[in-house]
């Protein structure tokens, strides 16, 4: 299998071709102009992570919304479930900057932070 | 008549990063006037991570980068006034503001540092034929809707234009479950940043179409959908290449306007290309004692060239106030072949530090290089891997360069493929 993809960790984005495996091995990375480029290419193919930002809903407080983030990259094919999780939690005012709001979210070991107070 | 040393207009990032940098610099009365309800600006709504690798060298969110500055803030003891408009800057350094605390506010100040700020080019920049029906806003207003207030604006989006608020708003409304049928983008070249096409429009299967534009809107009380077009070279919609989307909202990220419109009362020289005022290597403006700095001046496509920059209007200020500021001739800066302005528009020659000049090209280049001559001498000739309207672009001119450049002579920088 041939992926194209995007070099995100400079702004020179090499367009850069990986070829895998039918079970998904990475054989060849090509395009890449940097060892940083096929290490970001190899990655994204095997496991690529986001980190993930939204709001939670806070009772009482300043505004109706504390913004959260993962504490750190979580897979990227877990960011709708994560925020399902997200979007079934609410919180009360006094919320601290910090805060964990939702601990190992979904077992990814990331917690789900404010961003702000509120 | 309240005296200050220094008055900040605008608490977000510049005027907090200038307050800030100001005091530390020795000035002792500071005032920040805020037309929000907080410090921190634009900063607040921005909840996407990206922010502070230059800075911080690290990965924070916008209500956390401004956190930063605000803590700080609050541990000196300069003044903040918030839910404040002012109203005017009058000849002697002279604002009046106002709240519904004091009433009428008048204040006095050495000097002062314009840090207001931009906002969105609105539907009417455009003229997008339609009616006026709910549905219609800029991106930004949709991100305070969502991340501010908690509800959504809608559920099958298009989006005009692909400046970053436009694409961050793209993988936000979709993560909340909207539809986001596309993105338009009248260049043919993407205006957001690499990191926001593939994060924002690819991740979440986001079609970006460019060279297309939104020619009409349908819809009487709500928006029921848009006409797009493909557009020719000169931008023009090509006849015959009509097509219906069907959406109940359209999200506009078409460009920033610098807040300028005190700068403009008070006198001040504007540049035509950036928007913003005219400004030195400490960011004075034309009137003396008046800074400016962040997005007011130019707009940044990240916070922290505008913390830099703005440090760079507190550090003058402070300078100013103390009346240790350099009284040297003026040289000025240019912008030619490719390179579509400059800030700082003129440099003093005897400035006490290397200076950095900022700047934006017209279109996309590789392996251009970029090539800063003074009359017929090259100063400095860098290659560029890659250049892009939508990323700012830099390079430093050593002090003792300055230092030996003839009265009289410009500093031009030009694009050389
Ligand atoms: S491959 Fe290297 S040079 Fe190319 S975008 Fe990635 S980091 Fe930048």
């Amino acid at each position: 299998m041939i992926k194209n993809i995007i070099c995100v960790s400079c702004p020179m984005g090499c367009p850069i071709t990986v070829e895998l495996s039918d079970s998904g091995e990475v054989i060849n990375v090509t395009g890449n102009t940097c060892p940083r480029g096929k290490a970001y290419a190899i990655t994204e193919c095997t496991a690529p992570t986001r980190m993930l930002t939204s709001t939670v809903k806070v009772n009482g407080g300043r505004t109706a919304m504390v913004p959260v983030k993962t504490s750190k990259p979580i897979p990227k094919g877990m960011m709708f479930d994560i925020m399902k999780e997200i979007n079934s939690v609410e919180v009360n005012s006094p919320v601290a900057i910090g805060q964990v709001i939702i601990e190992n979210v979904l077992d990814t070991g990331a917690d789900v932070i404010a961003t702000n107070e509120d | 008549m309240l005296n200050y040393d220094l008055a900040v207009i605008g608490g977000g990032p510049a005027g907090m990063a200038a307050a800030l940098e100001a005091k530390e610099n020795g000035v002792e009365k500071i005032i920040i006037l805020e037309r929000a309800a907080t410090l921190g600006g634009i900063l607040e709504q921005c909840i996407h991570a990206g922010f502070g690798l230059h800075y911080f060298k690290e990965e924070l969110s916008g209500p956390e980068y401004a956190y930063r500055f605000i803590e700080k803030v609050k541990a000196t003891d300069i003044d903040v006034k918030v839910d404040t408009m002012v109203l005017t800057i009058e000849e002697g350094n002279k604002i009046t503001a106002t709240n519904n605390v004091d009433g009428l506010i008048e204040i006095s100040a050495k000097a002062i540092v314009l840090a207001m700020g931009c906002r969105e080019r609105p539907r009417g920049a455009i003229n997008i034929a339609g009616s006026r029906c709910s549905g219609i806003m800029t991106a930004g207003t949709a991100q305070k809707y969502v991340n501010i207030d908690g509800y959504m604006p809608g559920h099958k989006i298009v989006i005009l234009g692909s400046g970053d608020i436009g694409l961050i708003m793209a993988r936000r409304m979709s993560l909340e479950g909207a539809k986001v049928q596309m993105v338009c983008e009248l260049q043919p070249y993407s205006n957001g940043l690499t990191r926001n096409i593939v994060q924002c429009l690819d991740d979440m299967g986001i079609p970006l179409k460019l060279s297309c534009t939104v020619v009409a809107t349908h819809g009487k009380e709500r928006l029921e959908g848009v006409t797009i077009a493909d557009v020719d070279e000169k931008l023009c919609p090509i006849p015959g290449t009509e097509r219906f989307v069907e959406c109940d909202t359209l999200l506009l990220s078409i460009g920033l306007i610098p807040e300028n419109e005190l700068t403009r009362m008070a006198g001040i020289d504007l540049d035509r290309v950036t928007n913003g005022a005219v400004v030195d290597e400490y960011r004075q403006t034309s009137k003396e004692g008046v800074f400016a700095c962040g997005n007011v001046l130019q707009v940044h496509d990240l916070v922290d060239y505008v913390t830099i920059e703005s440090k760079l209007a507190g550090k003058g200020a402070a300078k100013y106030i103390k009346g240790e500021s350099e009284k040297g001739e003026y040289i000025e800066t240019q912008g030619i072949n490719g390179v579509r302005y400059i800030v700082p528009q003129k440099i003093n020659s005897k400035t006490d530090d290397d200076v950095n000049l900022y700047f934006r090209v017209g279109s996309v280049y590789k392996g251009a290089k970029i090539v800063v001559t003074c009359g017929d001498k090259v100063i400095l000739s860098k290659k560029r891997p890659r250049m892009c309207p939508s990323e700012m672009e830099t390079v430093t001119i050593k002090k003792d360069v300055i230092e030996s450049i003839p009265a009289g002579e410009k500093l031009t920088v030009r694009v050389e493929e």
